[in-house]
């Protein structure tokens, strides 16, 4: 890889994941460029384009970066290569919602492609793409900080010590409702 | 620990090892009675929990194939999981969040007090609160319940504070941490309770009740439990007098195995109970055992449920402490000028991001949902539990084509919202948000119930025979040496958590079951 197309991918992914989340810029170019960094087994680099873009028009989160999004086009791209049957779901969806757009999903303006995810809840495309999303997305442990949820917590003693009654802004309630720790 | 042949006709077995059966089976073991419990699942030491929703989920929960069928929105999102149970040794004492409410006592006689309501199967129970005192008292003490038996309340956490401040501001009066079966001191041998937040995945210091880990090694201590994990109960057999002689299970390997028993008592929960019922249909029982009433598997109930999450400008962090860390219980009276009978209890609960987003809006996306999820640090939550009404429709069945491994056809769950649950539901929806509101929610959301965890009625009890399956001990009315011991005899559903009223029933059962052998009467 040349130092140049390093610098471009830097470029183009700190740009339209900024953009993402305004749902102002096409994210074609972006998608091209991330899914050309992902190895994948079953999928094209072009279905992975599509892919990256449909997951993030459909959780669209400024705060998260692109490996997250990748993270889910590789879960996607492993039960494709572990299930045939689903490769070639993917890959037929993929084609036909190319083919109703009359030109490439990932390459369409963004309120186009959120009124073209809108009408496809039933489609099995959009199911298991949303459905593995959903899962595969929010369950990356190095994701969760950016939530403020902070995962396992036995491992730290629990929160007895460490703010599980800190909160401030609210009067805290009698002893007869809530006693204080043992 | 005891091990008993397959030909020993003398035990009593007892079929799953939640708070029903695990109970079950440990009261009678104190008592001198030999006990062989099969459970489904594996056994797990609280070593082995893990603080993590989906893993938990998968090592814990009963993932068996299962269809849905009905109006309820759970059979649209997940139309292979109508019930959020568990397969394990404890069943779902495992994963319970262990509130431990007495039931009131016009819930009990609801058809006198509520009278007929269309549509709905409404029975009285053919036993009252008085009869049950004294066993709430024991169960009560066994499970070590906060705000009973000197046992201090446990100290709210973020997401109480928030419920506490908006119900003052509502005028609510009763409103505190609840009763509890986690320890808030140490007691029983198990430690106080860390504050963990992972209720719902397996206490990893057991100051949480659970039969996994409390009853069982309690039972095993006594020299007369066989404890055999993996055992999928099969088939109920009978002999030419319709007395059950024994049951059919597949062990471990997916051998048959066929363990012979004097009494069998069923604790399945209320998806798996009347299943076995009906698949032990003979040409004896053509419509399965103790179903000459046609109730096995009729009046399904799952409590009318729902939460409330709002967002609010500052933190609250409500994944920190325990997931249902206090309740609002002004709302769980009958009060018919609400517009539906029965009442509803508001307790916190709260989901960590994994979940919430899987639950929040099943099958939601886009910026709206997104938002919320952004705010999740800000967001309280709480959750309904309300009478739901039992309908005959409401059904457990076997579906006519889908077979499991065994062979064997899966449950099919069929579920229709009563106008009636529809009513309160909407009820506990706004007042929830109100509240929230009150304490200056940015936006409130109401989600959608939850695949169940409180199953319920399936195997219910009746005063007559032709209204229920089985009398006020449990005790089928077609088959004496046949008895239900779960959650599946609750002949209405009440507003409360379902755990200490099963473990209540479990222990009365016991004393009658150990009454009855030694006068040989079954």
């Amino acid at each position: 890889m040349k130092k140049r197309d390093v610098d471009r991918r830097t470029f183009l992914r700190g740009s339209a994941a900024a953009a993402a989340g305004a749902g102002l810029v096409a994210l074609g170019p972006w998608a091209d460029a991330l899914a050309a960094t992902i190895s994948t087994k079953a999928l094209s680099s072009r279905q992975a384009a599509t892919l990256l873009v449909m997951t993030r028009r459909i959780y669209p989160h400024d705060r998260l970066e692109d490996r997250y999004y990748v993270g889910v086009v590789e879960a996607i791209d492993g039960k494709a290569a572990a299930d045939p049957a689903k490769a070639k779901m993917l890959s037929d969806g993929i084609a036909r919602l190319d083919r109703a757009l009359g030109k490439p999903f990932k390459d369409a303006a963004a309120a186009q492609q959120v009124a073209m995810l809108k009408g496809m809840a039933s489609d099995p495309l959009f199911q298991e793409v949303r459905g593995t999303s959903v899962v595969a997305l929010y369950n990356q442990p190095d994701l969760w900080r950016k939530f403020g949820y902070e995962g396992p917590s036995f491992d730290k003693g629990g929160y007895l010590h460490r703010g599980f009654n800190d909160l401030a802004w609210l009067p805290d309630p009698p002893e007869t409702a809530s006693p204080k720790p043992e | 620990m005891a091990n008993y042949g397959l030909n020993d006709e003398s035990v009593v077995v007892v079929i799953g090892s939640g708070a029903g059966g695990g109970t079950l089976a440990n009261e009678l073991c104190q008592k001198g009675v030999n006990v062989v419990l099969l459970e489904a699942g594996k056994r797990y030491g609280i070593e082995d929990f893990v603080n993590d929703e989906w893993n938990s989920f998968v090592q814990l929960s009963w993932l068996d194939m299962r269809t849905t069928s009905g109006a309820w929105r759970v059979s649209k999102d997940f139309p292979n999981l109508p019930a959020w149970i568990c397969k394990t040794v404890g069943g779902s004492t495992v994963h319970w969040a262990g509130a431990s409410l007495r039931f009131q006592e016009h819930e009990f006689r609801v058809r006198s007090e509520y009278g007929d309501i269309k549509g709905a199967s409404l029975l009285d129970w053919p036993l009252t609160l008085q009869d049950l005192e004294p066993y709430y008292a024991k169960a009560e003490d066994k499970m070590g319940v906060t705000r009973t038996n000197g046992i201090p309340g446990l100290p709210g956490n973020n997401n109480f504070k928030v419920m506490y401040a908006g119900a003052k501001k509502l005028g609510y009066k009763n409103v505190h941490t609840g009763r509890m079966a986690i320890n808030s001191r140490a007691r029983d041998g198990r430690p106080g309770c860390q504050q963990i937040g992972f209720c719902f995945q397996g206490c990893k210091v057991g100051a949480k009740w659970s039969t996994g880990y409390v009853e069982i090694p309690k039972a095993e201590a006594t020299g007369r439990l066989d404890l055999r994990p993996e055992a999928q109960a099969l088939q109920i057999e009978h002999g030419p007098d319709g007395k059950v002689t024994g049951v059919l299970y597949a062990d471990a390997d997916g051998n048959r195995q066929l363990q012979r028993a004097r009494i069998v008592c069923v604790a399945g929960n209320s998806i798996e109970t009347p299943r076995l019922l009906l698949n032990s249909a003979s040409s004896t029982y053509p419509d399965g055992l103790a179903n000459s009433s046609g109730q096995v598997g009729k009046n399904y109930m799952r409590h009318t449920t729902g939460s409330v999450y709002a967002t609010f400008e500052k933190p609250v962090n409500m994944h920190r402490g325990t997931t249902m860390a206090g309740i609002i219980s002004d709302e769980a009276g009958h009060d018919p000028a609400r517009g539906f009978a029965g009442g509803y209890e508001l307790e916190t609960l709260s989901l960590g991001l994994p979940f919430m987003a899987a639950f929040l809006d099943p099958g939601g996306w886009g910026a709206d949902f997104c938002a919320a999820l952004d705010d999740y640090n800000h967001m309280a939550g709480m959750w309904i539990v309300g009478e739901d009404m039992p309908q005959e429709s409401n059904r457990v069945e076997l579906h006519p084509t889908e077979r499991d491994k065994y062979g064997l056809p899966v449950p099919n769950v069929h579920f229709d919202d009563h106008p009636n649950d529809v009513a309160l539901r909407n009820h506990a929806y706004r007042q929830g948000a109100a509240v929230y509101d009150a304490v200056g929610a940015k936006k409130t959301y109401a989600v959608p119930p939850y695949p169940s965890t409180h199953n319920l009625g399936t195997c219910r009890m009746s005063a007559n025979a032709r209204d229920g399956v089985c009398n006020g001990w449990g005790q089928t009315h077609d088959i004496a040496n046949l008895f239900i011991s779960d959650g599946s005899q609750f002949t209405t559903g009440a507003a409360e958590n379902p755990t200490l009223t099963i473990v209540t029933l479990a222990i009365r059962q016991a004393d009658f079951i150990a009454d009855q052998m030694a006068k040989n009467a079954i």
